[in-house]
């Protein structure tokens, strides 16, 4: 494409008031080449200027082609087929350049530049804006998205959110007028979803900004959104495009079982989830199969004369068969470094880590020790990225991998693709998979070797209602059947629904962060818990950002 | 939290100053100079006048031992094996055996070690007193190189950075399915060889997400502008200035002492 991108419209030169953008789509299908649906199917939306538009969906309904389309990165390497059309300000999106700012759901592969300043900057430099301008506009982006650092701050130094806010602001800088957001907040924490989405409104109600958000989490969006669009996806007798379009509220009203049932979080709708049926004794001596006393936790190997600055420090945990352990805190205070630590997949920095015998079956105390296959039938760790614990070609493979490791029999195997809704793609490759469909297979995979104690970090992130009941409904029969459930989270009502113990990290900021415990097991203790450890959470999130 | 290898805070030594293609000139004069002839007198000289200028760089000894010691450890191995190998001239040093040293191959090799260092050693100053994205700027701008090429690659090695906290991660998510800890060599390497596809893969996912947010942002789509220039100053000058000192200085000692000895001839 030859041509130079149009920077900006009338508004350009005043402030970072820009042209909002009017998207018109007329029968506007698009289809992936070698598959049978089209991934968009005869579309028709109208978005006036200005509008703030949610977007919403059942997976597959092509709501991130649509946005990857109107960003005009759709179509480069792929030979794919478009119908009708799709225009933004009349004009096609490949003539759109510098219109359209595209934020994804990975936050690393939002910066593009090893300094904020410089990463800000990139966008405005490749629409020609000469240099005085850029670096006016830079702190003022920098500004709107509430980055207060030097222009020169590395930005991988960056915490998920910061990297998403950064690449809001890099977007500013370009005066796009329409923002597209592609699941911007579904790998953030709790206090980083609010920072991302208080950013884009700040952003928006100084540029005046078309927006287009794709979500599964609506209450994120609706004080900011002034309509939401439903797409449907092709299927038989389905014939696609825009299902429900309105006020957020007449939507909502109008269709909150059908979007729950897509698995969008509908505002209120908390999906029901297989309850806890048998609590363990209080008395847990007789089950316990791991305890940590004064354990020091650290991903960097410490040596002689430097010993490893720990992440945490924690006085006591103790694991027991049946019983739920929620990790929570802010970020940056440990978690995740805890919980690999317990999965005998770090060394301790300090302190003492035992498994006792009922765990060990003969394989020694220490898990860190443990070979491959000892280790899997006793500990299984979930981590937060699915995709890397793929280690074969297909779906089935996968689960077969454990069970063949460990001598059994193949047999589970169907049962667990059932139980997790994974048998229409036994034969697919792992990378594939939707987001959910890899979640669930990750989880399936560590099942497959039945191990005693599941180790899961942050298993409910980006998941949209139905995978995350499902996953609740799972781990709430295997604690019931007598597995240990650890699970780092910041989804408090994840962890009230699994019950059992709560360990609070603190603040990163000393090496000896504080530890609170706090036992809410039990229906009496439940009810009360959401308004208890809920707040907690999110204003220790504060503290460490000021 | 991941390491960026190229987010290290910038120098504030009087070379970071210099435009990094006067530096790579620079160093480039010495290098060929020492490329022509293999004798100890220019090694030496060139080697000297490079530790001079290593203050300018902020690079103090130790700094440079932390950076420069697989150079170092190289330049000794070479020079042993010249020693060892090559023509047994002059006095008889030491014989043991098969180890034969003479005045003559002892003299070769520790030409060799210090014509090594000295060619490596304006490599590390370069690099040490060189921010990426300044070069960087430096050869789109200066050099005219391509700049979809030259910022791409800029782009490309930061993800670098985070190769290193993924291998470590996907070493752990691994074992927790099981994979390795088992004894043997053939395993372990195995087990290796399974972790660095996954590794390609994870790296290959990553820059096609980065490919789709460069080109999001208009990267490619025609001209564009710089918000940094690139620009030359009377210190480059001072730069290239001396490295065609160092290097002449290096030849003239050479033939003074009449130990030229020119590769090809």
């Amino acid at each position: 494409m030859g041509a130079t991108a149009p920077a900006g419209g009338p508004g350009r030169a005043a402030g970072l008031g820009v042209a909002p953008a009017r998207i018109s789509a007329k029968g506007w299908g698009w289809q992936h080449s070698g598959r049978a649906a089209k991934a968009v199917h005869d579309l028709d939306l109208e978005i006036a200027p200005g509008e703030r538009v949610l977007l919403l969906g059942p997976s597959g309904a092509g709501k991130s082609t649509l946005l990857h389309a109107l960003a005009g990165v759709l179509g480069v390497d792929e030979d794919a087929d478009e119908f009708g059309s799709l225009l933004i300000d009349g004009a096609p999106v490949a003539e759109s350049r510098g219109r359209t700012g595209l934020m994804q759901q990975d936050p690393d592969s939002q910066v593009v530049l090893s300094r904020i300043g410089d990463d800000v900057a990139f966008g405005a430099e490749n629409l020609a804006v000469p240099r005085e301008e850029i670096w006016r506009r830079v702190p003022a982006a920098l500004e709107a998205v509430g980055l207060r650092l030097p222009l020169d701050h590395p930005s991988s130094a960056l915490s998920g959110g910061q990297k998403q806010r950064l690449g809001l602001a890099g977007m500013l800088a370009m005066r796009p007028g329409l923002l597209l957001l592609d699941e911007p907040t579904a790998n953030l924490d709790p206090a980083g979803v609010v920072d991302v989405r208080d950013a884009v409104r700040n952003s928006l109600d100084e540029t005046g900004a078309t927006l287009v958000v794709v979500e599964h989490r609506v209450s994120v969006w609706l004080d900011v959104v002034d309509r939401i669009v439903v797409l449907a996806p092709e299927a038989a007798g389905e014939p696609g495009g825009v299902l429900l379009d309105g006020p957020p509220a007449a939507v909502l009203a109008q269709a909150a079982g059908m979007l729950s049932a897509a698995g969008v979080w509908v505002p209120g709708h908390v999906p029901a989830v297989r309850p806890r049926t048998g609590f363990p004794p209080h008395d847990d001596s007789t089950d316990l199969l791991l305890a940590a006393e004064s354990l020091a936790v650290s991903r960097a190997k410490g040596r002689r004369r430097h010993p490893a600055v720990p992440a945490a420090v924690v006085p006591s945990v103790r694991i027991s068969a049946g019983r739920a352990l929620s990790v929570t805190g802010p970020n940056g205070a440990g978690k995740s470094t805890l919980a690999l630590t317990l999965a005998g997949l770090l060394p301790a920095a300090g302190g003492r880590l035992e498994a006792l015998e009922p765990l060990a079956r003969g394989a020694g105390s220490a898990p860190l020790k443990w070979r491959g296959r000892e280790l899997i039938s006793r500990i299984g760790t979930v981590f937060q990225e699915p995709e890397h614990q793929f280690v074969t070609g297909s779906v089935r493979e996968e689960l077969l991998f454990a069970p063949r490791l460990l001598g059994h029999g193949e047999d589970g195997v169907d049962g667990l693709l059932e139980r997790l809704r994974l048998a229409h793609v036994a034969g697919a490759n792992p990378f594939t998979l939707s987001g959910g469909e890899k979640r669930r297979l990750s989880v399936a995979t560590v099942l497959a070797a039945s191990p005693q104690v599941l180790v899961l970090d942050e298993p409910t992130f980006g998941q949209d209602a139905n995978t995350w009941a499902e996953l609740a409904s799972l781990l709430t029969e295997l604690l019931d059947a007598g597995t240990a459930v650890v699970s780092v989270t910041h989804d408090a009502t994840f962890s009230q629904v699994l019950g059992g113990d709560r360990l609070v990290l603190g603040a990163p900021a000393g090496g000896a962060a504080p530890v609170e415990a706090r036992d809410h097991d039990g229906p009496a203790d439940r009810s009360a818990d959401p308004a208890v450890a809920a707040p907690p959470a999110r204003a220790a999130g504060k503290a460490v950002r000021r | 939290m991941s390491v960026d290898i190229l987010a290290q805070p910038r120098s504030r030594a009087w070379l970071a100053g210099a435009n990094p293609l006067a530096k790579l000139g620079a160093g480039l004069a010495i290098t060929l100079v020492l490329l022509v002839t293999i004798d100890w007198a220019s090694a030496t000289t060139a080697l000297v006048l490079e530790c001079a200028v290593l203050p300018l760089a902020g690079l103090g000894a130790g700094m440079l031992l932390r950076r420069g010691w697989p150079i170092l450890f190289a330049a000794l191995v070479g020079g042993y094996g010249t020693a060892l190998l090559a023509p047994k001239t002059g006095e008889l040093l030491l014989a043991a055996g098969p180890l034969v040293f003479t005045t003559g191959s002892v003299e070769s090799g520790v030409a060799i070690a210090l014509r090594s260092l000295a060619i490596a050693l304006p490599g590390v100053i370069v690099l040490a007193s060189t921010d990426p994205t300044d070069l960087a700027d430096a050869l789109a701008q200066k050099l005219h190189l391509p700049h979809r090429f030259v910022l791409g690659a800029l782009a490309a090695m930061r993800l670098v950075g985070l190769l290193v906290a993924e291998w470590q991660t996907l070493g752990m998510a691994r074992r927790a399915r099981g994979v390795g800890g088992e004894p043997g060599f053939f395993s372990g390497l195995k087990a290796s060889l399974g972790q660095a596809m996954a590794l390609l893969v994870q790296a290959i996912r990553r820059a096609s997400r980065l490919a789709v947010t460069m080109e999001a942002k208009g990267f490619g789509a025609g001209p564009r502008t710089w918000a940094r220039g690139s620009t030359f100053s009377q210190r480059d000058a001072w730069v290239a200035a001396a490295g065609v000192v160092i290097a002449a200085t290096a030849a003239v000692a050479a033939v003074v002492l009449g130990t030229w000895n020119p590769v090809l001839g």
